[in-house]
């Protein structure tokens, strides 16, 4: 199985500009008219257009279904979730009473016979879990030091190899599988042996199911797709497969536009499709993406705002052998956001390199700053890593496509655990013995060195804490709510990387700097925790390129990856972190205290490796210099930086400021940074949002948030008030 | 209404320590009994409206005009600001040389630079050896044509590579009531670069009902028609974002009541000026 080199051997280089690319066609355009009339339905119905309740998701739970059933000859791309389009499907293997309840949240009643099955006669992930559970854990969770675990939803983040449906063909894979199962059998064959057989046996079971869902559309997949619009469509049946049978917070699309690349190119000089017609291909799949809906629960939608899947599809990059990897087609999933306009889904990601061709970079910055809805990733740092045909598994971390899975493992709030250093462990905000009952610390003022020490020994408690629960995670959603369409689309044998993350980042850097350069007195309650911090003193902060403040920052880092290195992680997973929160930083804001940097109970937390609100004093470049100091090999899994530029600031005219946006990109990912969202608008047009979102011109309007694209009027208030406290860097 | 200077010094003043607390010792180690030292009052690392491309914009402290409408009021005074050396400086922006690419670069503005020009002589020397545009933005106030200021201006203007010069009226009498200095040598600045061959920008503030009059803007055009080496003219729309400064260091603002231009007063100004 070696998709990566036919790509190495088939694909073409494209260094020419975008005025090759083509508008949409007639029927690009009806059928995204039809879906934009569903949307406006979906919102004017609180944000479902229809549930299922009766019948449980599956690869073959539903027959063929379309955008517009009279209008089918039209869509080149087929295949739906459900029997409808945007109708969210019943899947309760993560959690029967999360299904049930995003039911009932929306005014549906699921059904009586399911209920009784899931929780008579199987069991779900998230009961496997919660079965094992230690009281410290449940305890941990409660208080959100340990805080958004997947488990009570998919893990997600697994990524198949949706191109081998398309290489391939079903056939070939099930004979392959067979073999890897047929090798596994030995002597004394053991627990971790059966996993394996049982893993695979369900694994050739979903690619049967495949075939038959494929059937059901007209399409036999059995054999390799033999042109560029079977390519597509048998690619698009694997990635379908996936997102019926799991709704992981992270359902990436993975690398495919070189790929498919290739199958155009064929065509094209075989004189069988035009440019037009080709276009149409990706603005049919990108329409695809673009549907993806999963029934979530109110909680579910404080952490992740907006109904996002993180559908992500990375374009650019390069290759080992110094060749970029851009072609046409990385144009073409550029285009779709001028051809159907701005949207969050597909999470388009452009793996940067200044090295890139200067025309690839000119349009993906015209794009940004026409749509606000691509992020940049730095190539160079991620392909030493993880070689040339990786894919991003979620909003910003690297995977191996398929040949490595990732167990995805949410955040431990650090934020938190520096005040149950300072509160012997007891929750400021609960008033509970949560963390071990180490001495507080009683001084008038807090002492940088005694601060440390006592930090350091929470921080091992909370990571050892940490580990040892998404380890009963990972095991219980192995068991119960396996990923057998995607793993069928991976090697057997796989590489496993454990991912943890942080929350809180910014913060804990910043009360290290005012406890070790001014002067912080805790503001204790009658029981004696600190609920509140005066600071006497001005100090360095992180986000102004000043190496006081950036050294601590790297140290927060590098001390809690140090401690993960000691920790054992299910299957043998390789530990890794993120400095990522996603919209959650509203949410464990609220859940977190006052804090030594000046931040007040309950403040949302600075997203990501996002300095803190209002620490940057000298302006964008400088912020943007201290988070490019943090080393990517501390954090593979990801240090993710999200900045507003208003228009207005960033130059007289588009030319300008897309050419301006080059040179910040350059700039700043040749210093060795890992992630960019780039958004451009300013703080006027998101109040003016804010306040009428039934405006048309806001319907679309789609703004860059820790990770991932959403339509801005899809946020929460409170997250939308987030954002607009952050869009700084304006003209002044 | 003609504001008195001294009164005004007196009040920004008011309140504040003589002594800079900020100054810290880093910037100025080593310092040399020959080097200059610079009054900086912030750094800007995302500036792309003063010069072309990414700038390093240093803002320097102090300024003798009084512009009714200055958007920085508190770089007025002069004793005020962190100190630097040239050197340090240019260490502190050189960090983002990254982002500069093919036309970016280090522009300082004010305040008013010329202020403290062997300083910024001494910084952009600094700049210039490694190949850096720098840009010089200032109103030309302290600009004179006596012969041992342009010997100074001359060593200045060697490692200067773009002026963004500021002409906030033609007429001597309204320069003098909107800024409460003359402008004869400011206009003299503007030719004496395009004599010298030096790239100039030009920018003019546009306020409703004072600078916009016919008569102002057609004096301007001409002007800009002698200047050989003129590579922009730009026009700066007047607003109110810094308004609330002036409300800070408790100066009365006696421009209240003014608007902001419309669209059609922008478009008006760039006809008359053949933008």
């Amino acid at each position: 199985m070696n998709v990566r080199d036919f790509i190495q051997n088939n694909y073409t280089p494209y260094d020419g500009d975008e005025s090759f690319l083509q508008g949409p066609t007639k029927a690009t355009e009806v059928l995204w008219g039809k879906l934009q009339e569903l949307q406006k339905e979906e919102r004017a119905k609180g944000g479902v257009l229809d549930m299922e309740t009766e019948v449980v998701s599956g690869i073959t739970a539903y027959g063929a279904a379309y955008i517009d059933e009279d209008k089918r000859e039209l869509e080149q791309v087929v295949g739906l979730q459900t029997d409808k389009p945007l109708k969210r499907a019943f899947m309760p293997y993560g959690g029967i009473k999360m299904a049930e309840q995003a039911c009932r949240m929306y005014g549906y009643e699921p059904s009586e016979k399911l209920h009784e099955v899931f929780t008579k006669y199987h069991k779900t992930h998230n009961q496997g879990v919660f079965d094992i559970y230690t009281p410290e854990m449940k305890k941990a969770r409660h208080a959100h030091i340990l805080t958004g675990l997947p488990d009570t939803y998919g893990r997600g983040r697994i990524v198949g190899d949706y191109r081998r449906v398309a290489l391939y063909g079903i056939d070939f894979l099930i004979e392959s599988k067979k073999k890897d199962f047929a090798a596994t059998e030995r002597q004394g064959m053991r627990r971790y042996d059966f996993q394996l057989r049982e893993e695979i046996a369900d694994q050739i079971r979903a690619l049967e199911e495949m075939k038959e869902m494929a059937k059901a559309y007209g399409f036999d997949i059995s054999l390799p797709a033999s042109n560029a619009k079977e390519a597509v469509q048998w690619l698009y049946f694997g990635y379908l497969a996936a997102i019926k049978t799991q709704n992981g917070a992270a359902m990436s699309v993975g690398r495919i536009s070189t790929f498919l690349d290739i199958y155009i190119e064929r065509d094209m000089q075989a004189g069988i499709l035009t440019e037009k017609e080709a276009q149409e291909l990706i603005d049919h799949l990108v329409m695809k993406f673009r549907m993806v809906k999963f029934a979530r629960i109110e909680s579910y939608n404080q952490l992740f705002s907006g109904d996002p899947v993180w559908a992500t599809l990375v374009l650019g990059g390069f290759g080992n052998d110094g060749r970029h990897q851009v072609t046409k087609n990385d144009y073409r999933f550029l285009h779709t956001l001028e051809n159907m306009g701005p949207a969050p889904e597909p999470n388009l990601t452009v793996l940067y390199s200044s090295r890139l061709p200067e025309n690839f970079k000119n349009y993906a910055a015209a794009i940004s700053v026409k749509t606000s809805s691509i992020q940049y990733e730095n190539d160079e740092v991620m392909r030493p890593v993880w070689g040339d045909d990786y894919s991003i598994c979620c909003c910003v971390s690297a995977t191996e496509q398929g040949k490595e899975l990732q167990f995805f493992g949410a955040r431990a709030n650090l934020a938190k655990c520096l005040l149950y250093a300072i509160n012997g462990g007891v929750d400021e905000k609960l008033g509970e013995q949560v963390g071990p009952k180490y001495a507080p610390i009683t001084s008038e003022y807090l002492d940088y060195d005694e601060v440390m020490e006592k930090y350091d020994a929470m921080l091992d408690w909370l990571a050892h804490l940490y580990v040892g629960t998404l380890n009963m995670i990972h095991y219980m959603h192995d068991k119960y709510y396996y990923e057998a369409a995607e793993m069928a689309l991976i090697d057997s044998h796989v590489k496993r990387s454990f991912a943890t993350g942080i929350a809180g980042f910014s913060h804990v850097v910043d009360s290290f700097c005012a406890i070790k350069y001014a002067k912080v007195k805790p503001i204790r309650n009658e029981k004696g925790i600190a609920v509140d911090f005066e600071i006497e003193g001005d100090f360095p902060r992180y986000g102004n390129d000043d190496d006081r403040a950036d050294e601590i920052a790297i140290w927060v880092l590098r001390s809690f990856m140090g401690k993960l290195k000691h920790i054992h992680t299910y299957r043998d997973s390789t530990p890794s972190t993120s400095i990522l929160t996603i919209t959650s930083n509203v949410v464990y804001g609220k859940a977190t205290g006052a804090m030594p940097d000046g931040r007040k109970a309950g403040e949302a937390l600075s997203p990501g490796a996002n300095p803190c609100y209002g620490a940057e004093k000298n302006g964008l470049l400088a912020s943007l210099n201290s988070v490019a100091k943090i080393p990517y090999e501390y954090a593979l899994d990801g240090i993710s930086n999200t900045q507003t530029i208003n228009p207005d600031a960033l130059g007289h005219s588009d030319a300008e400021r897309t050419e301006n946006l080059v040179s910040v990109l350059d700039g700043y990912f040749d210093q060795g940074a890992h992630h960019l969202n780039v958004n451009v608008f300013g703080i006027e047009k998101l109040k003016d949002a804010m306040e009428h979102p039934e405006k048309p011109e806001y319907a679309n309007f789609t703004i860059r948030v820790s990770g991932y694209a959403v339509k801005f009027i899809d946020l929460t208030k409170e997250q939308q008030q987030d954002v607009i406290n952050r869009t700084c860097h304006a003209a002044m | 209404m003609n504001l008195e200077d001294q009164d005004m010094d007196d009040r920004i003043t008011a309140g504040q320590d003589m002594t800079n607390q900020n100054v810290t010792d880093q910037n100025i180690a080593g310092v040399d009994s020959a080097d200059h030292i610079g009054r900086v009052h912030s750094l800007e690392t995302f500036g792309l409206v003063d010069g072309p491309g990414v700038r390093c914009v240093v803002f320097l402290q102090g300024c003798a005009m009084r512009c009714r409408y200055c958007h920085n009021p508190e770089t007025w005074k002069k004793d005020a600001g962190e100190l630097w050396t040239p050197q340090a400086l240019f260490e502190k922006v050189y960090r983002y040389r990254n982002y500069w690419k093919k036309n970016g670069g280090i522009t300082v503005s004010g305040g008013e630079p010329l202020l403290q020009l062997e300083f910024v002589a001494d910084f952009f020397s600094l700049a210039t050896e490694k190949g850096i545009h720098t840009a010089l933005d200032t109103s030309g106030n302290p600009f004179s044509m006596d012969q041992e200021y342009l010997t100074r201006f001359g060593r200045l203007m060697d490692v200067t590579d773009l002026f963004l010069l500021d002409i906030k009226a033609m007429d001597g009498q309204l320069h003098h009531d909107l800024t409460g200095q003359d402008n004869a040598n400011i206009l003299a600045m503007a030719r004496y670069l395009s004599e010298h061959g030096k790239d100039l920008w030009i920018r003019h503030v546009l306020v409703p009902g004072l600078t916009d009059s016919e008569v102002e803007l057609i004096a301007l055009r001409e002007l800009t028609r002698e200047l050989s080496t003129l590579r922009r003219l730009e026009v700066l729309p007047y607003h109110t974002l810094g308004r609330f400064k002036w409300e800070n260091l408790g100066i009365p603002y006696s421009l209240d009541g003014i608007p902001t231009p419309t669209e059609e007063e922008i478009r008006r100004a760039r006809r008359l000026l053949e933008l």
